[in-house]
This record gives C-alpha cells, structure tokens and sequence, in this order.
C-alpha cells in the first residue's frame, strides 16, 4: 500500500477515476485459455497492464512423497513475478509476499478443485506474473481458475476474482497500482458465483462498517463480470468464436 | 531440462534410423532450423523485451536498466548480466528450487555468448568512474521446452537489448539523479548469434528438438559475431568430436548465423 500520497487526483467532480475508467467499471481484461504445450492446462490474462502467464500439471505422483495425502489429492500453487515484471529490478527468489500469495491462492482454489477425487496425487499450479501492475493475485486467480478448467480437472465452480477499494472516500471497483498506492482501502476478493461462495478475502485500510459491506459487494460484482469472460475464453477454446 | 527429459528407447532409436537415411523426425533438413519468430516489446514496462519461438521452444526475455555499483576492478565499466530460468510450467520434469546445473550452464552460455561478442558497449555506461555505472540485466524466462534452449535464450536476450532504450543518469557528488526520462538506444557493438549443433551417433544435426535433444551424445553451440568472427563456444554431453567435425560446426555456425542475424537486425531500436 505505500504512502498514503493525497496530491494526486484519484477521483475527480465528475466521477472519473486517474485512468479515467467510472467507479464501477474494471480494467480491460483479456482471457485466453491454453497456449503452453507441455503443461496439462494454461491460461493467460491481461488484466489492465498486468500480464499473467499458468500452468498447472497434475493430477501427478507427488514427491516428495511424504506430502502425498492416501485420502485426497493436494494442489500446489507457486505464485511467482518475473525480475521484469515490476519497475525495479526484482530478484528472481521467491520473496515473503509471493509465499504468502500462493498460499492465499492455494486456499481459494481449494474449495472449487474436487481433490477428494485423486488421492496421492497432486496437482501443481504454477502462476507467473510477465508484468504487474497492482491485482496480480486476483487476475493470477482468475486465470488459474480457467488454466485447471483446461486442464479437464473436476471442479464445483471456477473461481472469479477482483478487487473493490476504496478511493477519494468512494468505494470503486478494481483498483489499479496507483490507486492501490495512494487509494485508503483495497480488498482482494475471491468469489464461486454459481456456489456464491467468498474464497480470497484481504483487506488493508480502513473501511467504516457500511463501506465494509458495499466494499464486498461492489467487489462480487466484478467477480461476475470476470466469470463470464472466464467462461468465454474456455468456450472460445473448445468450442471456436461463437455466440456463447 | 534438457538432461531430464524422458525419451523411450523406440523413439531414440526412430531417431538414429531416420538419419541414417539423411532425415529428421520432424522432415527438416540436418542444417536446417525449425522456425524462429521472434516479437519484441513484449513487455512494455521492461527496458526492452523479446518473445521468441524456435518451434515449440518459448523464452521471454526481459531487461532491466538501473544505477549499480561497479566491480571493483572494472570501475570504468557498467555491468552486463544475463541470466536464465527454467519455468516450471515448461516441463512436467522441471521442479522449482535453486536452479540446477544445466540451467546454470545455460545461463553462463547465453551470458558468455553476449558478452565475449561485445555486444553491449559497456564503456559508455559509466556515470561515475569508480563509484556509479548503468547496469544492464537481461532475464530471461523459458515458458514452454521443446530443446535448444541455448539458441533461444540467445537469441530473446539479443533481441531485448537491440530493442532496449535506456534512461540517463548523472552524478550528483554523491548519488545517480535520473535526469532523462527521454530513453537512448543501448550502446550495441555487434550481433552475436548463436548456433547449437548436436551429434547423434555420426551426425551433426542444427537446432535439436526435445526429442533429438534427449537422443544426443554431444552438442557444441558456437556464438560469432557481424565480421563473422567466432566469440564463444560450448562443448557439452558425455560424447566427443573429431577435430574435422567441429571445423564444420564453426562453418555451419557461421553460415546460419548471418541468416539469423538479419532477423534480429530487424528489431533494432524497435521499441
């Protein structure tokens, strides 16, 4: 989150936002399902100017094999950002934040991944941020939803992402980098919308009770404008361009 | 990687017969490359970026320009470094962990490659002799594994750079103060290109595929320059070579160099 920097004009008069996208209007997205040839499934977004890149193998033999489970399948989930992805050079170890954002990942894909299925296997994901600019997690997701659909693994519900924040006092959909930097509230939302279930939930910065409330429900309703160009990228894969 | 790759036995030996009648799996000829397309600015918050194809082989390359302190002895020189990953999304054998040796080899070969060429004019990225130069990483990603990793990691990191634009900096007593935005096309002395041969019982074959790769008993790759100059050489794999041999891989490195390197010329200050 940063510095809370006030100079700059995240929301003027008229409603419009720094990128001048409305309140509730998200960034472009761009969802393209499959394009790696060695792994199981693939998906690629482009979530404003993020560029997001998985893969996911499985179900496979796990090894280590103490971590393979005689009652169910595991998922494995790397989130992972290229050295170029972001202004300064990155170092290409994994740091604290992506550990914490494969295990979020993890456990909101979880809940849609019917594991119980495959057990001693595992399931591997593996996310790649090309470029980031702020919602990497949520368009990681979102993609990682649709690259295990294309992988034909079971699942209850793919899972949608997006974030709400809050911006200028207001609550907006999907926050962009600079509104992440400069913005009083952001809060990553993972959501099944045929299960209407949350499965990603963050929050940092502070929300009043209502804003709370309005926060989860402007983000839900991002969450549903991703699942429907989720369901069109898979469509557009296995069924050709088409009406959907 | 490459070391690891699974091949059966039925189609290694495939493989043999097939060249013992002067042919390939995949119906090329011995010299002949698979097809290379190479897209730059992929990545347009990088410095300069590349994407390049060699069949089903993928690498994204992506450079990154900053301040950096010089080594000690070289402090009238910025840095080059270039470095290489293999994703674990490229292979199913690929595992995520430090890097393991090939993958390091690979990054020296591509790294050594570019540097011996003396691609990069690093001379002229000094802000402050001893105490501030530019430094210049090319990182580069291997998205989807089908061999030949060291031909298209070169030739993505050369791409990248070719199409690279970079700040400028200026020394203010004690630290580097950005005072263009307004980017300058990167120093470039020359195009190394990189050609990577395997030999497959008494064969010489351009540009191995997973397969082909799998079936080697050696590879050289051979790097030269736009005076078509020999700068870098790698030999790898337990076979060897006749002496006759690797004058023909020097020949043939040379020959499909200048071919490739009119492709890569192509995206020159591209961005």
């Amino acid at each position: 989150m940063g510095g809370r920097d006030t100079t700059m004009v995240l929301l003027d008069e008229n409603g419009v936002r720094c990128d001048g996208r409305k309140i509730d209007e998200p960034r472009r997205i761009m969802i393209k399902a499959g394009g790696l040839k060695n792994a199981d499934g693939s998906a690629y977004i482009e979530f404003g100017d993020n560029k997001i890149l998985v893969g996911v193998f499985g179900p496979r033999d796990v090894h280590p094999k103490h971590m393979s489970n005689t009652d169910t399948g595991i998922l494995r989930v790397r989130y992972h950002m290229e050295p170029f992805s972001v202004s300064e050079r990155k170092n290409p170890a994994p740091s604290r934040r992506e550990i914490e954002i494969s295990k979020v990942i993890k456990e909101a894909l979880e809940p849609a991944v019917m594991l119980e299925k495959f057990p001693r296997t595992a399931v591997d994901v593996f996310i790649e941020v090309l470029q980031a600019d702020g919602g990497t997690r949520c368009a990681a997701l979102s993609a990682a939803s649709v690259a295990l659909a294309d992988a034909g693994i079971p699942m209850r519900d793919m899972v949608a992402a997006c974030a709400s924040g809050k911006v200028a006092d207001t609550i907006v959909l999907d926050i962009n980098n600079e509104e992440d930097q400069a913005g009083q509230a952001d809060m990553p939302i993972g959501y099944m919308p045929s299960l209407e279930k949350i499965t990603l939930l963050q929050l940092d910065g502070i929300l009043t009770p209502d804003e709370y409330k309005k926060c989860v429900d402007v983000g839900i309703a991002g969450c549903k404008i991703v699942y429907e160009l989720q369901k069109k990228a898979l469509y557009e894969k296995y069924f050709g361009k088409g009406d959907n | 990687m490459a070391s690891t790759s699974v091949i059966d036995e039925l189609k290694k030996s495939q493989i043999i017969d097939l060249l013992d009648d002067g042919k390939r799996v995949d119906g090329r000829a011995l010299d002949e490359f698979r097809t290379i397309t190479i897209e730059t600015n992929a990545i347009p918050k990088a410095n300069g970026s590349a994407r390049v194809r060699i069949g089903d082989t993928e690498v994204i390359c992506g450079i990154k320009i900053q301040p950096d302190r010089p080594f000690p002895d070289t402090g009238d020189k910025g840095l080059f470094i270039c470095t290489a990953e293999l994703l674990p999304l490229s292979h199913p054998t690929v595992e995520t962990g430090p890097p393991q040796p090939p993958v390091i080899e690979l990054a020296r070969v591509v790294d050594r490659g570019i540097r011996e060429s003396h691609m990069v004019d690093v001379s002229q990225l000094v802000i402050e002799k001893d105490k501030s130069v530019i430094g210049v990483f090319a990182d580069n990603v291997v998205v989807d594994y089908d061999g030949n990793l060291f031909d298209a990691c070169s030739y993505a990191s050369t791409a990248a750079l070719l199409s690279s634009k970079t700040p400028k900096w200026s020394w203010t007593g004690d630290a580097p103060k950005l005072v263009d935005e307004d980017e300058s096309v990167l120093p470039i002395n020359t195009i190394p290109v990189s050609v990577t041969m395997g030999k497959i019982g008494r064969h010489i074959i351009v540009d191995p595929n997973g397969d082909e790769w799998a079936s080697m008993d050696a590879r050289i790759t051979i790097t030269s320059d736009s005076d078509g100059n020999i700068c870098a050489l790698q030999k790898g794999g337990s076979g060897g070579f006749t002496q006759d041999e690797v004058n023909r891989c020097g020949e043939i490195s040379v020959r499909l160099g200048a071919k490739i390197r009119e492709k890569l010329q192509a995206h020159r200050g591209s961005q």
